[in-house]
């Protein structure tokens, strides 16, 4: 019994550093990457014409409707055969960007939606061009509307970049997986990594309450 | 109400359908400088599309809208972007739900408009709008955001906030009907109050009393026309209409049922 609390000793540093130089790093990216990819979707999916709604709607629906680690393996074992090779990190990169893109695209579309349409008119009648309109106004709002959505979906991509370790990105997960194969202690190494999961996700919520109060007043009366 | 100039707006057959449903079935009026015109009607007689198609809010379907100096703009023709641009300025809208910028403070939602769209350097702009601020009481709300203040302050923010474009006509919707009862007063002085300054102003509103008090020009709407105009002192006591005695009526004594005549 000792020896598995001295394995979990041991092993926790080495973890809790796999995550804050693999998982964190590779989730901060992807989700700001992924951000701007889903603000230019939504945008598109807004749009009146329907060569560009059309084409923001297939993206969406093709990244909604395959699985992630599916997405994943096409961009790093898939591409290699067209010529592209990627290496891991920044093939996860890609992946995960990618997705987030996706869902969040609609998460913001729907944020967009939810300011109400007396905004639109005020901006238009102070003189505000549709550029500003969106960028000034109602951007603003609408960002206050979708930090609680927009965090489920940053909560979800930490966990999930775990599946990076599929494609022998060292991060949190792999480096688990890695003690665990020598030491043979599966459940006290995997019940440690969750435990490093859960605790990134604890700070993460901390950040989305501070956040959501910070933005409060940006909501319509 | 005898004028000789040519009217700041003129508007000759205005027409807007949404769908089937015809809101406006040629309109015509025509508003001179420092005059106030107030349209009264039943709820879906057209009277706020008016406003809407001044603005730009909506685009009308057929109609000319002509202001004096331009821009004129014949909406049976496609228009172009800087004659609806040109139009929009002309005017500035107090919506009837206020639509201040939440995320903004009361200062930031006077200035957003002239700085942004109409390039007045931002301490002009500050300046002009602190002056206005003053001006309907509320120059110490200037930091303040819209969701701290009463209704009655929130609307005193839109009217400023038209103001600070400075319009060559204001357009006012209903500017009191979202109101508490007892915060409708404030919002009615300070149009008292513009009105006495000089301002051109076309406002819808069923406050009749405050309607005979400021109007030049009364216009009754119902169903899409102007069914009667005229000054508010025999519009509103001795409408010469049946339609526009039957609306007075059911306005003036709600509690009243039907009409008998």
């Amino acid at each position: 019994m000792n020896d598995i609390w001295t394995l979990m000793l041991d092993s926790f540093w080495p973890m809790l550093l796999a995550g804050l130089t693999g998982t964190i790093p590779l989730s901060l990216a992807s989700f700001a990457i992924g951000l701007v990819i889903a603000l230019g979707m939504a945008l598109l999916r807004l749009s009146r014409n329907v060569v560009l709604s059309g084409f923001a709607r297939f993206y969406i629906s093709v990244i909604r409707g395959t699985p992630l680690l599916v997405q994943l393996f096409v961009i790093f074992y898939g591409l290699p055969a067209v010529g592209v090779v990627i290496d891991p990190f920044p093939a996860a990169i890609i992946a995960f960007s990618l997705n987030v893109g996706g869902y969040a695209a609609e998460v913001i579309r729907a944020a967009i939606l939810s300011v109400p349409r007396g905004q639109w008119e005020a901006a238009h009648t102070v003189g505000l061009s549709h550029r500003k309109t969106l960028t000034r106004i109602i951007l603003p709002q609408a960002a206050r509307v979708s930090v609680p959505p927009l965090s489920n979906t940053f909560i979800s991509l930490v966990k999930d970049s775990s599946l990076a370790s599929l494609i022998l990105v060292s991060e949190l997960f792999r480096q688990a997986q890695n003690i665990a194969a020598f030491s043979y202690e599966f459940m006290a190494v995997y019940l440690e990594a969750a435990l490093i999961y859960w605790l990134f996700c604890l700070v993460l919520s901390f950040g989305q309450n501070a956040l959501e109060k910070r933005l409060d007043r940006h909501v319509a009366h | 109400m005898s004028h000789t100039d040519t009217p700041l707006l003129q508007v000759t057959g205005l027409e807007k359908s949404f769908g089937t449903n015809r809101v406006l079935a040629g309109v015509d009026l025509s508003v001179h400088r420092g005059d106030v015109l107030v349209l009264i009607g039943p709820s879906g007689s057209g009277k706020t599309t008016v406003l809407r198609c001044l603005n730009g809010l909506e685009t009308p379907d057929a109609g000319v809208v002509a202001f004096h100096g331009g821009p004129t703009v014949d909406f049976s023709a496609k228009v172009s972007k800087a004659d609806r641009t040109a139009l929009r300025d002309r005017s500035a809208m107090v919506f009837q739900h206020h639509n201040l910028f939440p995320h903004l403070t009361v200062l930031q939602n006077v200035i957003e408009g002239p700085i942004q769209a109409h390039g007045v350097p931002r301490a002009e702009a500050v300046a002009r709008a602190e002056k206005l601020l003053a001006r309907v009481g509320l120059a110490e709300k200037r930091d303040a955001y819209p969701s701290e203040l009463s209704g009655g302050q929130q609307q005193r923010v839109g009217i400023v906030r038209a103001l600070a474009l400075q319009p060559q006509l204001l357009l006012f919707d209903e500017p009191t009907s979202a109101l508490d009862p007892e915060l409708v007063g404030e919002v009615l002085t300070v149009l008292r109050e513009l009105a006495n300054e000089g301002w051109t102003m076309v406002i819808v509103t069923h406050e009749l009393g405050f309607a005979r008090e400021v109007a030049d020009e009364v216009l009754f709407f119902d169903e899409g026309v102007i069914v009667e105009r005229g000054a508010p002192a025999e519009l509103l006591r001795q409408p010469k209409k049946e339609r526009t005695r039957r609306f007075l009526n059911r306005l003036l004594r709600p509690l009243d049922g039907p009409d008998p005549a």
